[in-house]
């Protein structure tokens, strides 16, 4: 069976939630709708404090190439615009809307979108203003990935429906539950990347999804659901082109320049589902699960929806529950505040108790070389760990440590318990930090 | 005959290389003044840039090339930047002295946490993990990043977690500027003794939920200081250090203790009418 080299076999825990039917959740009173949720520039406001929205409406347009638009998740009034937590733990400027009690909540514009006639730039621009990004967790703006740059040519579209981190099963319920979106996504993105075959790459703990796609694929598209061999951190997009395709992405190079394009499978069904019914990027699948919470669900959460109130009808959290995580264990964020909201890149809520949150003693490394035989990006995470520790940003760059894509596997499988990812979160950000300077001064 | 022939080979070759070298040396020899190394030798070897050179050897050019002065090295004793300004015959020249403030007094006896932050003990590793855990956005993580990028050991964390500079240690390098992931340090002159210890940006009481040093942007200070010494910016006081700023009277009403009179012997002082922390433990986490 299909995979990529190196990597790491975590226990997957999906069984709380696997066979949970996606179920949607009841708005909420109050809705926070923060205007950057995406990597690239926050988006522009369009509304102000007062105004009546209504479901589905753009509040936030696009303030440049690498932004997108932002829309009313609920009918309602646009109570505020203030700063308010945001689940990376910043400050960001965001529009508080209070839901009209008596409004149906019907989508206000609904109608099927004429896209055969539109060209690929117009339905790049579509995409843009749908508000649409990567739903894995990046939240990288799907239609930056759409555009291809000039000279280059995207001949295979991968969908990626791999998730694999532990716990989280929003995508593999969205494969089963809406896989009619998810082909008529991929019929938009042919159209808009021209590509030749499409590929769907599914783990193997994921059977059901494999045999439902591979039998619903519309007999007049050209493309096929890939199994995959159950490992991490497949789902990160260069891994997945390695284990479908054989194709490497070299350093510092984008898949568009092995002629490919990765997108989420749960992106994919958004999109499709714009076009079906004209519905921006207002809602998504989130897995609330984890040990530390009463009922584990997949609901389908209008984005802007706080985590208190999610918690809440999830049934509360346990007495013993210690950690709440957006996200899932190897990757996800650690959340402070209860009141932040559930974003477009929020693709699971993670409640860990007492058992799992565990605190070891690091030790000094043994050189035992099971992080470089995990590393799916053939680092040298043993070296840079030891360059970090002094402080030695400069030279980590000597090792490449900007091609780590903070997967965790060196952390997991280190027996001296090091903070390897953590000290490489650190080092990256620094360095960002003074590269961003450095353009600024010159 | 074998080891005769590599020897002369070999000592040839050494022979050739060696002229080369003698060559090169007498061709290509740069003229330097041998001042800058006896004035280099007399600098303290930090290199800490505190100076605003990249390190001692470009400073002790510039010093001979009459670029700067020697009153512009802070790690020096006096003696040293006397004994330099001899040798090369200039004024010592005086600078004012410069130290690293902290814009922040939320201390764990004071500053409440929302979530216990467990992970790789550095305030920029902490700082990454959804900020940190501490109620206040703005302010310090505790961890003492500070503390270990200061090389001259000015920097001590008291035991409530928050960073205490020594004025007389500290050299102004700069270094725990860039350390502080939440920018709460500054350079200032040391005469700057009126002195906000918040960056909270909020207005109101709320914030005294999470902190009780914090600024509450009441404006007492911008009101009671003398003409417009104070004025409030972005819900904080900011003292215009360009007029007279040597009075207390500003500190006297604020109700927190976020506007302080930084003494030289006696240390913080806090205002009259400013709530006294006894709390001598850690203040327990806020459930939210």
């Amino acid at each position: 069976m299909k995979t990529f080299r190196h990597g790491i076999h975590p226990g997957d825990y999906k069984d709380l939630t696997r066979h949970i039917a996606i179920e949607r959740m009841p708005f909420t009173d109050e809705l926070v709708i923060p205007l950057s949720q995406h990597l690239g520039a926050p988006s522009r406001l369009l509304v102000k404090e007062g105004d009546k929205v209504y479901r589905g409406q753009i509040i936030g347009e696009p303030a440049g190439f690498v932004s997108i638009g932002q829309h009313a998740p609920v009918t309602g009034t646009v109570k505020a615009i203030e700063m308010r937590h945001h689940p990376s733990g910043k400050l960001v400027e965001s529009v508080i809307i209070s839901r009209d009690p008596y409004s149906p909540q019907t989508f206000y514009n609904e109608h099927a979108m004429e896209w055969e006639s539109l060209t690929p730039g117009e339905l790049i621009s579509l995409i843009q203003h749908g508000g649409f990004v990567g739903l894995g967790g990046a939240a990288f703006p799907t239609h930056v990935k759409l555009s291809v740059p000039e000279g280059k040519k995207a001949k295979f579209l991968i969908i990626n429906g791999v998730e694999c981190e532990p716990y989280l099963t929003s995508d593999h319920r969205v494969m089963l539950e809406q896989f009619d979106d998810v082909f008529y996504g991929i019929r938009i993105l042919e159209k808009v990347l021209g590509c030749e075959r499409f590929y769907i790459g599914i783990e193997n703990n994921k059977d059901d999804a494999i045999a439902l796609l591979n039998k619903r694929i519309p007999a007049d598209m050209n493309g096929e659901v890939v199994a995959l061999q159950t490992k991490y951190p497949q789902g990160a997009e260069k891994m997945l082109i390695e284990a479908v395709l054989k194709r490497e992405v070299p350093s510092g190079k984008l898949p568009i320049d092995v002629e490919v394009v990765v997108q989420n499978v749960g992106t994919i069904a958004g999109i499709g589902m714009m076009f079906r019914f004209g519905q921006p990027l207002i809602e998504r699948v989130v897995t609330i699960t984890g040990p530390g919470i009463e009922k584990p669900s997949n609901l389908l959460i209008p984005i802007g929806t706080k985590l208190a109130d999610v918690l809440d009808y999830c049934g509360g959290l346990k007495e013993n529950t210690r950690q709440v995580l957006f996200g899932g264990p190897m990757m996800g964020a650690p959340q402070v505040y209860m009141d932040v909201p559930i974003m477009k890149g929020t693709s699971g809520i993670l409640c860990l108790t007492d058992e799992e949150v565990t605190i070891r003693e690091e030790y000094p490394c043994i050189r035992c070389l099971r992080c470089v035989d995990a590393c799916p990006v053939y680092l040298n995470p043993s070296r840079l760990g030891a360059l970090a520790k002094t402080r030695d940003y400069e030279g980590m760059l000597g090792y490449h440590v900007m091609d780590c894509v903070e997967c965790g596997s060196c952390s997991y499988v280190c027996p001296s318990n090091i903070p390897l990812v953590q000290r490489f979160r650190v080092a990256k950000a620094l360095l960002r930090e003074k590269q961003a300077k450095q353009r600024k001064a010159s | 005959m074998l080891i005769l022939t590599s020897l002369a080979a070999l000592g040839g070759l050494t022979l050739i290389l060696a002229a080369m070298l003698i060559l090169a040396n007498k061709k290509l020899h740069v003229e330097e003044d041998p001042r800058i190394d006896i004035v280099e030798d007399m600098l303290p070897h930090a290199n800490c840039g505190a100076c605003g050179f990249p390190g001692c050897r470009p400073f002790a050019e510039a010093l001979v090339s009459g670029n700067a002065l020697p009153g512009k090295c802070t790690v020096s004793s006096e003696d040293g930047r006397v004994q330099i300004a001899q040798f090369l015959g200039v004024d010592v020249g005086a600078e004012e002295k410069i130290v690293a403030r902290l814009a922040c007094a939320g201390g764990t006896n004071v500053a409440r946490n929302r979530a216990r932050y467990q992970g790789l003990q550095t305030c920029q590793a902490a700082s990454l993990v959804s900020g940190g855990g501490k109620g206040c956005f703005w302010g310090c993580l505790g961890l003492g990043d500070c503390e270990v990028s200061c090389d001259f050991d000015a920097i001590t964390m008291n035991p409530f977690s928050l960073p205490v500079v020594n004025e007389d240690k500290c050299t102004a390098c700069g270094d725990c500027v860039e350390a502080c992931p939440k920018d709460l340090f500054s350079l200032q002159a040391a005469s700057h003794r009126l002195w906000v210890a918040c960056k909270n940006l909020d207005a109101g009481d709320e914030i005294l939920e999470e902190c009780q040093v914090a600024c509450t942007a009441c404006a007492r200070c911008a009101m009671d200081a003398p003409g417009n010494l104070i004025t409030m910016k972005n819900n904080l006081p900011v003292v215009d250090y360009s007029q007279n700023h040597a009075t207390q009277v500003p500190i006297q009403r604020c109700p927190t203790g976020a506007i302080v009179w930084i003494d030289e012997k006696k240390g913080v002082i806090k205002g009259e009418q400013s709530k006294k922390i006894i709390r001598k433990g850690e203040r327990p986490i806020a459930s939210s």
